[in-house]
């Protein structure tokens, strides 16, 4: 059995060491994900809080305008690059990190509660021996101790709890994507871009990613998606789900569906939300003939603005809406349909 | 032979949850417990390798007090081979690093492990990092969100759900799998299983026989530190309308939306 490091208290001394807030941007095929730019939202409040500077870094063979992420708040940008870094693949992306954060030594890093991003802050985490708080809705410093004070749902968002990481650095959280507005261009800032090359046993992993197949049945992604248009089993049958399938299309929206809806063949397993599901953040979310399980409302109830429709007026869906309509999903969907239509048209 | 291990979490059971409709507060019963229900996809997955594949052994790992035996036995009923139990009173207060380590410690106790798979994340803590962080402890790769399981000779295939579409990996053995619900079909308890669990003794595993110091257990092991409880505020200013037949509802959501600034 090999020995363990042990991760109990790291001295005091080597705690003030850590200084400056480092984020885990986002590429796909060389073009930065927006939620980077969510996460420069987090990371410059957090370090105007501490008055430090913010870092972001990058992964890839290739990135476009890597200037744009110093317009949109970060002091220093990292581009770990490396032909091998085409694809996310958790041993390498993670390895790269780590090396980068034994070097900067940050206090605070923050990364996307993505798939990329929840798989690769568990694994640096456990390598940098310090401690993790996943799927977070809320960042905030502490004005006194000047910790970071990370607030996530859970039980099915039933609680919230606020967790924090007192005696370990770096400080490490996921945030749930949609849930900070992505941080504006401004054309004045200044920083510094660094490209970091790496030798290669750095990104050696025994993985082999053989290939992306795109979801056609996405077609916008759920995740990245402003706006989930979503049916349950008010919708009764396949033809009735496609209302929510065209109201989204209209819209330009992800197409979200209970686990009924699934397991009723409407639609796939990519489009659930809830428990078994995905956890979604939107700034709008149209829930259709959802009666609003527990289960379903943990996936979507930290959307920004919600609207129900649903011939139950005790579903409990109306009481996460920000606007109910208590009526037959078939006579009020054809007129949202419409009355978008028409707003469409005429913009 | 192939050696699979599946971790098993005992969760409060979901189903008949109640929530408090003053408070927003789960209201559930204690004794109610199931296997979280991404693991038991795991299970299925395991169960449905060894079924078709020779000389596969399935072993079913929890972490948990001594109810969490419950879960082993089920486990066994629905065809895992064996079960192991970690569990004291030196675990309490556990973060998902001071778990990690537990589990991995008694990972490493059997033989040459080839493939682990466990759900993606538990329905109670839902953090979905414990996986990852095991991997990290036996210097293993990790895939998550693994939606199809193919065995090969010496390496497995896994597709991974992530945004906007699919991605497949081939990881030589061994390597860890975390998956989630679209993976299969969760199996059932079989009579041959039920009687094999009632005979099956499932050994339980502490801290010493793990080889773990107390500085790296429990809420001494674990590096974060829950500072607060409360319950969120669910309930929104709601604006409730009722269809009537003409298009008012819907005008008025339209101003509404608007408004918000959302479309």
């Amino acid at each position: 059995m090999s020995t363990y490091v042990n991760t109990s208290v790291q001295h005091e001394n080597e705690l003030s060491q850590y200084k400056g807030v480092l984020v885990l941007g986002e590429q796909r095929d060389g073009k930065i994900l927006s939620v980077t730019f969510e996460l420069l939202t987090r990371g410059r409040a957090l370090a105007n809080d501490l008055g430090c500077e913010l870092s972001c870094v990058l992964l890839g063979d290739h990135i476009d305008n890597l200037e744009e992420v110093v317009k949109r708040g970060a002091d220093k940008v990292y581009f770990i690059k490396d032909a091998s870094l085409k694809n996310f693949l958790p041993r390498p992306y993670s390895n790269a990190i780590v090396k980068l954060c034994r070097e900067l030594k940050p206090e605070i890093i923050v990364a996307a509660a993505t798939t990329t991003g929840r798989t690769v802050m568990p694994l640096v985490t456990s390598k940098l021996e310090t401690g993790l708080t996943a799927d977070c809705t809320e960042l905030t410093i502490d004005p006194e101790t000047k910790i970071l004070l990370q607030t996530r749902p859970a039980i099915g968002g039933n609680i919230m709890a606020t967790i924090k990481t007192p005696n370990h650095r770096p400080q490490m959280a996921t945030v749930r994507p949609k849930s900070a507005k992505p941080a504006p261009i401004d054309p004045s800032r200044t920083g510094e871009v660094i490209v970091k090359e790496y030798e290669g046993a750095t990104f050696f992993t025994p993985e082999k990613f053989l290939e992306y197949i795109k979801d056609t049945t996405q077609e916008v992604s759920i995740e990245e998606a402003d706006i989930i248009v979503a049916g349950g089993k008010g919708m009764k049958n396949a033809d009735g789900f496609k209302m929510v399938e065209e109201l989204a299309r209209i819209l330009g929206a992800g197409v979200g569906a209970t686990r009924d809806a699934v397991e009723l063949g409407w639609t796939t397993y990519p489009h659930q939300i809830g428990l078994s599901g995905k956890t979604v953040s939107p700034k709008l979310y149209f829930a259709f003939g959802i009666s609003g399980k527990i289960q379903h409302l943990a996936g979507m109830q930290t959307s920004e603005v919600i609207v129900a429709v649903d011939k139950d007026p005790d579903a409990l869906i109306f009481r996460v809406a920000d606007y109910g309509i208590v009526g037959d999903v078939f006579e009020v969907v054809p007129m949202l349909i419409e009355a978008f239509k028409k707003l469409k048209a005429n913009a | 032979m192939l050696n699979i291990v599946v971790l098993v979490k005992q969760v409060p059971g979901t189903d008949n949850v109640k929530m408090d409709p003053e408070t927003g507060v789960m209201i559930r019963s204690g004794k109610d417990t199931i296997i979280n229900p991404l693991d038991e996809n795991a299970l299925a997955e395991a169960i449905r390798i060894k079924n078709s594949h020779e000389n596969v052994k399935v072993t079913a790992i929890s972490m948990g007090p001594d109810s969490a035996i419950k879960a082993l036995k089920e486990a066994i009923a629905m065809g895992a081979d064996e079960g192991v139990l970690i569990s004291g009173r030196a675990f309490a207060g556990s973060d998902t690093i001071a778990t990690a380590k537990a589990i991995a410690a008694a990972i490493k106790k059997l033989d040459s492990v080839d493939l682990i798979v466990c759900g993606e994340r538990a329905t109670d803590g839902e953090t979905g990092q414990t996986g990852a962080m095991i991997a990290h402890y036996l210097d293993i790769p990790v895939e998550t969100y693994v939606s199809a399981i193919e065995v090969k000779e010496t390496s497995a295939i896994l597709k991974r759900t992530v945004e906007g579409g699919f991605e497949r990996i081939e990881v030589p053995y061994p390597v860890m799998a975390t998956v989630n619900k679209d993976i299969n079909e969760p199996g059932f308890p079989t009579l041959k299983g039920k009687l094999q669990a009632k005979q099956k003794t499932i050994p339980v595993y502490g801290p010493e026989a793990l080889g773990l110091e107390p500085a790296e257990l429990g809420l001494k092991g674990s590096p974060t530190r829950v500072v607060k409880v409360f319950s969120p505020k669910l309930s929104r200013d709601t604006i409730m309308k009722k269809a009537n037949g003409t298009t008012e509802p819907v005008d008025e959501l339209i101003k509404f939306l608007s408004g918000k600034d959302v479309i």
